[in-house]
């Protein structure tokens, strides 16, 4: 694909925490709330002031490592991180550097049916910064510090992904795990999880790495692909042409889509690190991390093998019932209500998903409110497969069911909409059909198949579409040969 | 040790500081005498001896994910050179 040169793709993950307050400070870490409000002398970076470590970061912090394989350090330490931009009130980050607290680990991705482990170099907790605005008319830039010292998480990975569609599976992976431990909600359109790439390419064969390209500025999966796509294609033909790659970060442009090199004057980061003197080293013993671990969830790779083992799923359907933990478990509580495991399955994958994304009810870390409820549904599925009505009905009565707590067989009772499967009402309709119809009779006989579609058709409508299909069928079949 | 104009330049810009040229030079001499005195402390051998992330051996303290600060306070803006509203101003970021 890339004419003899292999990719080599790291991710730079940067995921929010869902606590709720800041990671040095009393202050709240709400997303949203009027400018400068959630602020103190500490996320404002005023002298004299020292911060104070939240414990459920670090726990935060242990569950993503002992999720993803990692070591948990038991000594850890951190460091500042010097640079000066605006959104940053001390003219340092407080992040962690030669010591993070969890190291190694990695996720097993299948792209096209082929899994691959990609590793993970650490993950470390830091501050996040606040926010530039741009306004037109003011004179000059506005700086809002609510996101000032929110909790991140940085997840570094390996350099071992190697085409656009193996680093999307990672980063899907990653927020689906994230999200299960309920620690991030995942939104790359909020910037609550955003990643940075860095893409290389090398011949095949060669074992020294090329030159490696920063992208920044990706707000969707599929971005990240687009942008690792270009920017990889890019890097190709600058060879091919006997240019010279240089290190450099570069900026995706989705509307052009292409990258762009942004002309940086500090493109050589020189970030001065040295340890934080404010936070003394942080010490996480073997009781906490079993602690941590014992209450860890079942997790997304073990939850798909379970639907695919106990539930007979097709490895299609358990992935895309547990990529988000509240779809994995209203399947559960459909199962659980009676309905068929294949059958739930295809109701919410083909119609309560779509409603979901319609009624846009997906914005956070769960889908808050589902349109039904889970037995609700499962009754449905049953009222099918139990042969009361057909599949057309049941769809039919969904948006009915939506943001009620109706009954649905009841509402198949007060309605009457019951399917006919009584023979002999059926087969006067058929043969009233047959009676009306001699010209797709005759084509039938002589080997039209198709038309039998037709017939069916209109023996659904004389029954008001109440008619089980497939009787209907054996008994137009019946009739025509005989 | 011997520092160059040019990395005490760089530091300088690194760390936001205008250096007149005679400053330039006099730290440049200050610097390089400083960083003489740790290249002697390098000299020591510390082989076996655990390195000292902090004066305080005891772990960090950690507090609980509680929300207790209250909404921000006008008196805390009042020190800003420039602002609009509750929003510090800055010079123009072109990104
Ligand atoms: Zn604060």
């Amino acid at each position: 694909m890339l004419d003899g040169y292999e990719a080599v793709i790291g991710l730079e993950v940067h995921a929010e925490l869902l606590t709720a307050s800041k990671i040095f400070c009393g202050c709240s870490a709400r997303f949203g709330a009027p400018p400068n409000t959630n602020v103190c002398p500490v996320c404002l970076g005023m002298p004299g002031v020292l911060p104070v470590l939240n414990r459920r970061v670090v726990e935060f912090a242990i569950r993503a490592g002992l999720a993803t394989g990692c070591t948990i350090a038991e000594h850890s330490r951190f460091a500042r991180k010097n640079y000066f931009y605006p959104d940053l009130s001390k003219g340092y980050q407080i992040s962690m550097y030669e010591q993070p607290l969890c190291v190694g680990g990695g996720l097993d991705v299948v792209v096209e049916g082929v899994a691959r482990r990609i590793g993970l170099t650490r993950i470390h907790m830091e501050e996040d910064t606040g926010k530039n605005i741009h306004d037109a008319h003011a004179a000059g830039s506005l700086v809002d510090f609510n996101r000032g010292g929110v909790p991140l998480l940085e997840i570094v990975s390996e350099p071992d992904m190697r085409s656009p569609a193996e680093a999307g599976a990672y980063l899907r992976a990653l927020r689906s795990i994230l999200q299960y431990l309920e620690i991030c909600d995942g939104n790359m359109e909020e910037g609550s999880f955003r990643c940075d790439a860095n893409c290389s390419v090398r011949r095949i064969g060669d074992r020294t790495l090329g030159t490696k390209v920063e992208i920044k500025n990706m707000n969707s999966f599929r971005n990240v692909e687009r942008a690792v796509d270009f920017e990889l294609a890019r890097q190709v033909q600058a060879l091919q042409q006997g240019e010279a790659l240089h290190q450099e970060t570069r900026l995706w442009d989705p509307d052009r889509s292409e990258t762009r090199s942004m002309r940086s004057k500090e493109s050589a980061h020189d970030y001065r690190y040295f340890p934080e003197p404010d936070l003394r080293p942080l010490v996480v013993d073997a009781a906490w991390v079993d602690a941590v671990r014992a209450a860890l969830p079942e997790l997304p790779p073990a939850r798909r093998q379970r639907f695919e083992a106990a539930h007979g799923l097709s490895a299609y359907d358990a992935d895309v019932l547990t990529q988000r933990k509240d779809v994995a478990d209203y399947f559960e509580a459909m199962v659980a209500a009676g309905a068929g495991a294949k059958d739930a399955a295809n109701w919410i994958t083909t119609e309560l998903l779509r409603i979901v994304r319609e009624q846009k009810l997906d914005d956070a870390l769960v889908i808050r409110e589902w349109p039904i409820a889970p037995t609700r549904l499962a009754a449905l599925a049953r009222l099918v497969e139990g042969g009361t009505i057909n599949r057309n009905t049941a769809k039919g009565l969904l948006p009915r069911l939506l943001g009620t707590d109706v009954d649905p067989a009841a509402l198949v009772a007060a309605e009457g909409l019951a399917q006919v499967s009584d023979r002999d009402a059926l087969d006067r309709a058929v043969r009233d059909v047959l009676a009306r119809h001699p010209e797709q009779v005759e084509q039938f006989r002589s080997g039209k198949e198709k038309v039998l579609g037709f017939l069916v058709g209109q023996v659904m409508k004389t029954t008001g579409g109440k008619a089980n299909p497939q009787v209907v069928q054996q008994l137009l079949r019946a009739a025509l040969s005989s | 040790m011997a520092l160059t104009l040019d990395e005490v330049r760089q530091v300088a810009a690194l760390a936001r500081l205008r250096l007149e040229p005679d400053e330039e030079t006099r730290l440049t001499a200050d610097l390089d005498h400083i960083l003489d005195a740790f290249t002697r402390l390098a000299a020591l051998d510390t082989t076996g001896v655990e390195p000292t992330a902090h004066v305080d051996p005891e772990s960090a303290p950690l507090r609980d994910d509680a929300v207790t600060n209250p909404e921000a306070p006008d008196a805390l803006f009042e020190g800003a050179p420039a602002r609009s509203g509750r929003l510090f101003r800055v010079p123009r970021i072109i990104e």
